[in-house]
């Protein structure tokens, strides 16, 4: 088993299924009466939080806390960092303090990895700037495959602020190991076609959601980050939304089985109408469940065991 | 330089390999046991039959076949993975985690029978007794084993056992199934050279 989960592409396929698949069996834990376990007791777990986020903090927190791993939860805000305490003074305030894993989320993208050289650790990216966000690539794939039954051959549409979006791209890495089709799908300014292409092969582009949309299994629609936009991509919200929302008439046009994922939070009204992500195709509240499943999985198989 | 090949020395010594059961004994002690739950439950009234992965699964289906042909009584049969009970799960790789599959009617108030080929430190039985606990809360739980082959760690011993062997702890007992190895067989390896 790998040491650190840093990137959609450190999972090659077996191990991707191996953590797919303990996930199922963590995901029965939460049907039980007692819904713990006692793999990780005495081990402790940091949640090094640098960026908002409410799910998938809570979500690492409820995984580490189901297999009964102490949890320290820590926040830029109101900490050191606050001060002006560097990425690796914090890290090694961390190390000094035992943490057997960091489940990180920063702004810059690579910050993950800087951490990962400076702690014994094992070191879970959960989130770095615009560039990957794995577990919730697994998760995404858990769900389809509980859903459709299977990845292999499936095609996956994936659709909205593709620059922007640290789950677009640990999905495409993630998704295409396990033999899914990819196609990006957003306007030309949200789509790097050059990175997106070269990231895995096999990757499709298109600019209409339309001619797209009959031909997949799953469309993953991506939020539009205001937050990261210092630029204007597209002329107005109206347009985007007309262009690559996804409203009811066009739902009606995808394949009978196909699913609509959404990584949250979403946008109603703009990439997403509250008609499709309050429809039965909509895998939205399953997906948040499955994330504790996924990153129980995740926590177990690199801190479960001796890896070292 | 390297040694030459040790011709002239004693000669190598082979692990030697001793059966304890061959496929028919298998049978036969599995039949055994089949009544003894039969007689100690009162006609396996609610019991439930729990193998403990990998090869306590196949044994718990089998006694369940044998009771029903015995005394036509149905045994639901469930599967209970203990892997993240261990207690050496730190001493070794990430271990990957297995079903666990209870028969639909629960254990709650059952008398449930834990069933595996080999009781050796007890360490797997008491894994298993706490994943038990989180699971339900049976009324009562009996152990039983194809082979018990001593050397304790816990205060562990079985209801039902298939056969007793001696052995000294660098020996080592290996139980293969049909239905996971292939044949039914019981050996003993690495004992004294008889």
């Amino acid at each position: 088993m790998i040491r650190h989960l840093l990137s959609g592409a450190d999972l090659d396929a077996d191990t991707a299924t191996l953590v797919l698949d303990t996930a199922a069996e963590m995901a029965t834990v939460a049907g039980r009466e007692v819904k713990k376990l006692p793999a990780l007791r005495g081990r402790t777990v940091v949640n090094l939080f640098y960026e908002d986020s409410t799910r998938t903090r809570i979500s690492f927190e409820a995984a580490a806390k189901r297999l009964s791993a102490d949890v320290i939860n820590f926040s830029a805000k109101g900490s050191s960092v606050a001060k002006g305490e560097s990425l690796k003074d914090t890290a090694l305030t961390l190390q000094a303090m035992g943490a057997d894993a960091v489940v990180v989320r920063h702004p810059a993208s690579g910050a993950p990895h800087r951490l990962a050289d400076w702690v014994d650790g094992s070191v879970v990216n959960a989130g770095d700037g615009t560039h990957e966000h794995p577990t919730q690539a697994l998760l995404d794939a858990y769900t389809m495959r509980s859903r459709l039954g299977r990845l292999a051959g499936l095609h996956v549409a994936i659709v909205g602020d593709v620059l922007h979006s640290r789950v677009a791209r640990s999905n495409v890495l993630l998704l295409t190991t396990l033999g899914a089709k990819v196609t990006l799908v957003g306007p030309p300014t949200l789509i790097p076609v050059d990175i997106a292409t070269a990231l895995a092969p096999g990757i499709d582009v298109s600019y209409d959601l339309d001619t797209v949309a009959p031909g997949v299994d799953v469309v993953m629609m991506l939020r539009v980050q205001r937050e990261r936009m210092s630029d204007s991509y597209f002329p107005s919200a109206r347009e985007y939304a007309r262009r690559y929302g996804l409203d009811g008439p066009r739902m009606r046009r995808l394949p009978e089985h196909a699913i609509v994922m959404h990584p949250g939070p979403m946008n109603r009204g703009m990439e997403i109408t509250p008609e499709v992500a309050d429809s039965p195709r909509s895998t939205i509240v399953e997906q948040v469940a499955n994330g504790v499943s996924v990153r129980m999985a995740v926590l177990y198989l690199l801190l479960g065991g001796n890896n070292r | 330089m390297a040694y030459p090949p040790a011709a002239h020395s004693s000669p190598p010594r082979q692990p030697s390999v001793k059966v304890i059961l061959a496929a028919a004994d298998v049978s036969r002690v599995v039949d055994r046991i089949a009544h003894q739950i039969l007689e100690k439950t009162q006609g396996a009234a609610d019991t439930v039959l729990l193998g403990i992965p990998t090869r306590g699964v196949p044994l718990a289906r089998r006694l369940a076949a044998r009771i029903s042909t015995f005394e036509d009584v149905t045994v639901p049969v469930g599967v209970l993975d203990i892997t993240l009970y261990r207690d050496d799960l730190r001493r070794h790789a990430t271990r990957a985690v297995g079903p666990t599959d209870l028969p639909s009617g629960g254990i709650d108030g059952r008398r449930v029978v834990l069933v595996d080929d080999v009781l050796f430190s007890g360490r797997t039985v008491r894994a298993a007794l706490d994943a038990l606990s989180d699971v339900g809360r049976p009324a009562s739980v009996q152990l039983a084993v194809l082979v018990d082959r001593g050397h304790r760690q816990l205060p562990i011993r079985a209801d039902y056992v298939g056969k007793n062997i001696p052995t000294a702890l660098a020996e080592n007992v290996k139980v293969t199934l049909a239905e996971t190895d292939g044949a039914d067989e019981v050996k003993l390896y690495g004992g004294s050279p008889a």
